[in-house]
């Protein structure tokens, strides 16, 4: 055999995980309205799929944009040839512009410090390049998206130390748990180089909040270490109250602190437009940072990772049209609220509760009570029951290192109104079937709870059981 | 009694959740029968103590062997020491928020000439009637002789192929097939168009199988996955010298594995021999250095020349022997402007009974279709546990979906493509001759090319001093002076001084004679 390298043999990339299992069977045997009505409906897809009437009607309407064209004149050949790693300047400066509209203008983004990469996945592994050395650590909460076991440890050779959130307080990241996450760290002789988190939240559609915001940047200042914000959802944030997301960049300019200051430095920002403009296929990720040290090698780093120059000249004329893209934002708002109200009221109509969110293409649902016990065992027999009786997609709370059994992330942007009340009936009609068994559900709801205590100490072992692949907890 | 029995449960607690530490759990198995052992002779403080000391100085010696190779960092002097586990255990506080080595040493590094001309040029571009004093740049291999047949082409069929495709037919606009998540390392249609590309570039003499291909963001990317599949941290690769620039970033900078040059000669006209690569290996071997594969360009840069089919099999039994990989850059295949055939690994593993499974080629259209901006790249490979694991990788660099329908269009139009490759072809021959023999008349002579953007130009009699110095010194007037931004030997690592890559492909013929007429003023100079 001709040996391969240990990265190549290892499987830290993640990809054997339930969430990636569900993708396959999917696609073994995809719904489709027409040709295959009882296939599974695909809920595990964080995609954005309501507003494409709105971009192809702008760019029906703005040919030259997709036709190399600048004012009526090819520029077929500059485009052709561009590769320069510092980005397309028109599309830089678009980019900014329309992160600082997502954010109600009430923060500024200086294009010099952004850096363009294919697709955020490539921002996220870059940025970890740029800030620790293989053997060193990130805190992050749970649950977080599972992709994160790949696009910041495998390559990186960087662990992951979970931060412990709980449902009792709505998954709020608590003082004590990031020490608790610290010291774990530290016991495992692991150097912690800073704390990531995802804003709004993947898989919980929660927005932090600016207390949270604030601990954090306390914690990391204490710690002297970085702060890494994934924005990816930034623009998909439904709840029309003003001050629902707040960036982590607004929280820094609230204190009044100068981009250059020490902590300013440690605090970086990571974007994309697949979720907000619902163009994955585009791979257009991005990274934002107040340190030239990191602006400088994540720019060299990112020649593995360009941005093709058509999509970004595309993107530019369109990000620019400052009169599309609010119209957008509201209207594409508008849309995920929609869908989301529909969502939750169909879930609750099956006795399904939802975790409280604002933002997302998803909701963080609770079928704790749907368990056989409280056990990951139990939440995988549940999810596989789902998956080929019910026949939906849904993400199991296990796949995102949730602490507690119970908890799917469903999404609902990625499909037909129609198909989501199609998914919304199976669900109502799978809970009806199991109702029958109350009585004998009943008595082992009540010893369950007794032995609540005993599950929460097997809790590590189970973990590692059910999340089949890589538990960096041991 | 209950004081020692707790603090060895304290002990025992800790272990356990310190599972990370691997010498933890093997520590405590040692000391608890010692302590029994103590306890029976030295009472409560030597019972204690003496574990206690034991245990802390295995798990330092444990945590000292556990330490990997360390990260890649050119400059030893770096002050991010890797995985120094002591600094754990000091406090943080007051010491700046660390960045990577990697990071470090990349703003540390002196910028080499190969960027600094590049920016220059960039900063300041010729152009005949607006900037007739501009830099002209000879550095980077864009070939701007046949854009205008792309951009035609482009302009003529280009807008249907981009946003027609995939969900509404009848040209209708549908952003659906475009924009949603598609296969990361490409859609099989445009991995089967461009396996008949790559077929076609090649002269039809091979054929290459979509199945095998993995699309990646550039042959850069291509490379570095590549890098990250076949090697570890501290492996190296043999790379024939003088050699593309590129590669000490694409090979080295994330992915760890060592380059060990291979020197060529001018002698040998720069091309490579077995007992070169043989007599690198055993260097290595004795330095220490796992050699794992051999990276050969074919045609090479910056030299331009083609590997003979004899080389390629010599190629191939070396790498058997010493069971190690090969991977084939052949990313300017399509621009052969010589007379020699040129042939591809692939097709001599088509024809010959060689073990397939070490055998990687890297392809991209960044030069054979003047389309750097796009960013295509390929790995093609024969071993199905590394297309696998690079299907994988290509999550990191997928190409942009509306860049592949275009693409997929224009690769498909096979009548453009025959027409393009013939018409390029014939541009390039011409520029090539053009140029050398302009630089001969000056006295400057060429290296035998046969293929690729460059020509390879012996620029030592120009310099004052046989040195690296008197090397630089010379790019320094030619780019300063003469404002011409050509590429210094010492950048592709050449072993002899006084070489320097010239680009031919972003002149046109108008502009060959200035080029001429400032280098002279160069020569003169230094003559005078």
């Amino acid at each position: 055999m001709k040996f391969l390298s240990r990265k190549a043999t290892c499987n830290s990339h993640g990809q054997d995980s339930s969430y990636f299992l569900g993708w396959q069977e999917y696609e073994k045997n995809a719904y489709d309205e027409i040709t295959n009505p009882s296939g599974i409906i695909q809920m595990g897809l964080a995609e954005n799929q309501l507003s494409f009437d709105l971009l192809e009607s702008w760019m029906a309407n703005n040919p030259d944009a997709a036709g190399f064209k600048r004012n009526g004149q090819s520029i077929f050949r500059e485009l052709a040839l561009f590769q320069d790693y510092h980005g397309l300047p028109e599309f830089k400066n678009a980019l900014v512009q329309f992160m600082s509209q997502i954010r109600g203008n009430k923060v500024t983004f200086d294009p010099s410090k952004l850096v363009l990469t294919a697709g955020a996945t490539s921002a996220s592994e870059t940025l970890i390049f740029c800030l620790a050395n293989p053997g060193e650590a990130f805190l992050l909460p749970t649950p977080y998206y599972p992709g994160f076991d790949r696009d910041l440890k495998w390559r990186t050779e960087v662990e992951i130390v979970p931060i412990h959130c709980s449902s009792s307080n709505n998954f709020i990241v608590t003082k004590s748990a990031l020490e608790d996450a610290y010291q774990r760290a530290h016991k495992r002789n692991l150097k912690v180089k800073g704390v990531v988190i995802t804003n709004p939240s993947n898989p919980l559609g929660t927005t932090s909040t600016r207390e949270e915001l604030d601990l954090l940047l306390d914690f990391v200042q204490d710690k002297n270490i970085h702060l890494i914000s994934d924005e990816i959802y930034s623009g998909t944030v439904f709840n029309s109250s003003p001050n629902k997301f707040i960036s982590v960049a607004q929280v820094l300019k609230d204190r009044n602190l100068a981009d250059n200051s020490e902590l300013s430095k440690r605090v970086h920002i990571l974007y994309s437009l697949s979720k907000d403009l619902g163009l994955p296929g585009f791979r257009v990720g991005a990274l934002y940072s107040n340190d030239d040290t990191v602006v400088s090698a994540a720019t060299k780093m990112s020649s593995f990772g360009l941005i093709s120059s058509q999509t970004q000249y595309l993107l530019s004329c369109m990000l620019s049209d400052q009169k599309f893209t609010s119209h957008y934002i509201v209207e594409n708002q508008k849309r995920l609220k929609n869908r989301y109200d529909k969502i939750v009221s169909g879930l609750r109509n099956a006795g399904i509760g939802v975790l409280p969110s604002d933002a997302g293409l998803f909701c963080y649902v609770d079928m704790r009570h749907l368990l056989s016990s409280n056990t990951f065992e139990a939440e995988m027999e549940l999810w596989k029951k789902i998956l080929y009786q019910v026949k939906l997609n849904i993400s199991p709370g296990a796949a995102c290192h949730c602490t507690e059994p119970g908890w799917f992330r469903v999404c609902f942007a990625n499909m037909s109104e129609d198909t989501l009340s199609l998914a919304l009936q199976r669900i109502k009609d799978f809970v009806d079937s199991t109702k029958p068994g109350d009585e004998s559900r009943g008595s082992s709801r009540s010893s369950r709870h007794s032995s609540r205590s005993v599950m929460s100490l097997t809790k590590k072992w189970v973990l590692r059981l059910s999340s089949n692949g890589h538990e960096p907890e041991r | 009694m209950t004081q020692k029995h707790h603090q060895q449960q304290q002990e025992q607690s800790s272990n356990s959740k310190s599972g990370g530490g691997g010498g933890g759990g093997g520590g405590m198995r040692v000391i608890v029968p010692l302590q029994g052992v103590v306890q029976g002779r030295g009472g409560l403080v030597l019972g204690s103590v003496i574990p206690c000391a034991l245990f802390y100085f295995l798990r330092l010696y444990l945590k000292r062997n556990r330490a990997s190779p360390s990260s890649p960092s050119p400059s030893p002097s770096s002050s991010d020491l890797p995985r120094t586990h002591s600094r754990t255990l000091l406090s943080p506080r007051g010491s700046p928020a660390l960045l990577s080595s990697r990071a470090n040493s990349i703003s540390k590094a002196p910028e080499s000439p190969y960027y600094a001309g590049r920016k220059r040029a960039l900063h300041d571009p010729y152009h005949p009637l607006s900037n007739p004093h501009g830099v002209l740049d000879l550095g980077l291999a864009e070939n701007k002789l046949s854009l205008d047949l792309i951009e035609e082409w482009v302009v003529e069929n280009g807008r249907d192929s981009i946003v027609g495709g995939g969900g509404g037919g009848g040209g209708e606009l549908s952003i659906k097939g475009i924009a949603t998540y598609q296969p990361f390392d490409g859609l099989l249609s445009f991995k089967v168009a461009l396996a008949g590309f790559m077929s076609e570039v090649m002269g039809r003499s091979v054929s290459f199988s979509p199945s095998q291909m993995v699309l990646t963001a550039g042959a850069s990317a291509a490379i570095e996955i590549l890098s990250f599949c076949l090697a570890d941290s501290g492996n190296a690769f043999l790379v024939p010298s003088p050699y593309y620039p590129g590669f000490d970033r694409d090979i080295k900078l994330r992915s760890g594995v060592e380059i060990i040059p291979v020197t060529c000669r001018s002698t040998d006209n720069f091309n490579l021999s077995i007992s070169a690569l043989d007599q690198a290996f055993n260097q290595a071997k004795k330095k220490g250095l796992k050699v794992r594969g051999v990276l050969i360009s074919n045609p090479s840069n910056p030299v331009g020349s083609i590997l003979s089919r004899d080389m390629l099999y010599s190629l191939l039994d070396f790498a058997q022997e010493k069971n190690i990989h090969i991977i084939c850059d052949e990313i300017f295949a399509g621009s052969i402007h010589g007379d020699e055939e040129f042939v591809s690994m692939g097709e001599v593993l088509d024809s010959a009974d060689f073990d397939r499974d070490r055998v990687h080629i890297v392809y991209g259209l960044s030069k054979d279709l003047s389309l750097p901006g796009f960013r295509v790249g390929v790995i093609y490979s024969f071993n199905e546990n590394v297309l696998a694991v690079a299907k994988k990788m290509a999550r990191f660099t997928s190409i942009s979906v509306p860049t592949q329908h275009l693409l997929i269009s224009m690769l498909s139009d096979t009548k453009f493509i025959q027409e393009y490759i013939k018409t390029n072809k014939v541009r390039l021959r011409k520029m090539y001759t053009d140029f050398v023999s302009a630089l001969k008349k000056l006295g400057i002579r060429c290296t035998k090319s046969s293929g690729g953007f460059y020509c390879w130009a012996d620029m030592s009699g120009l310099i004052r001093s046989y040195s690296e110095k008197g090397e630089l010194e010379l790019f320094d007037k030619l780019l300063n002076v003469a404002k011409i931004n050509v590429t210094p030997g010492s950048a592709c690592h050449c072993i002899e001084f006084g070489w320097f890559r010239c680009c031919f492909t972003t002149l046109t013929e108008k502009d060959i004679p200035v080029v001429i007429e400032r280098i002279q003023k160069v020569i003169e100079t230094y003559k005078s």
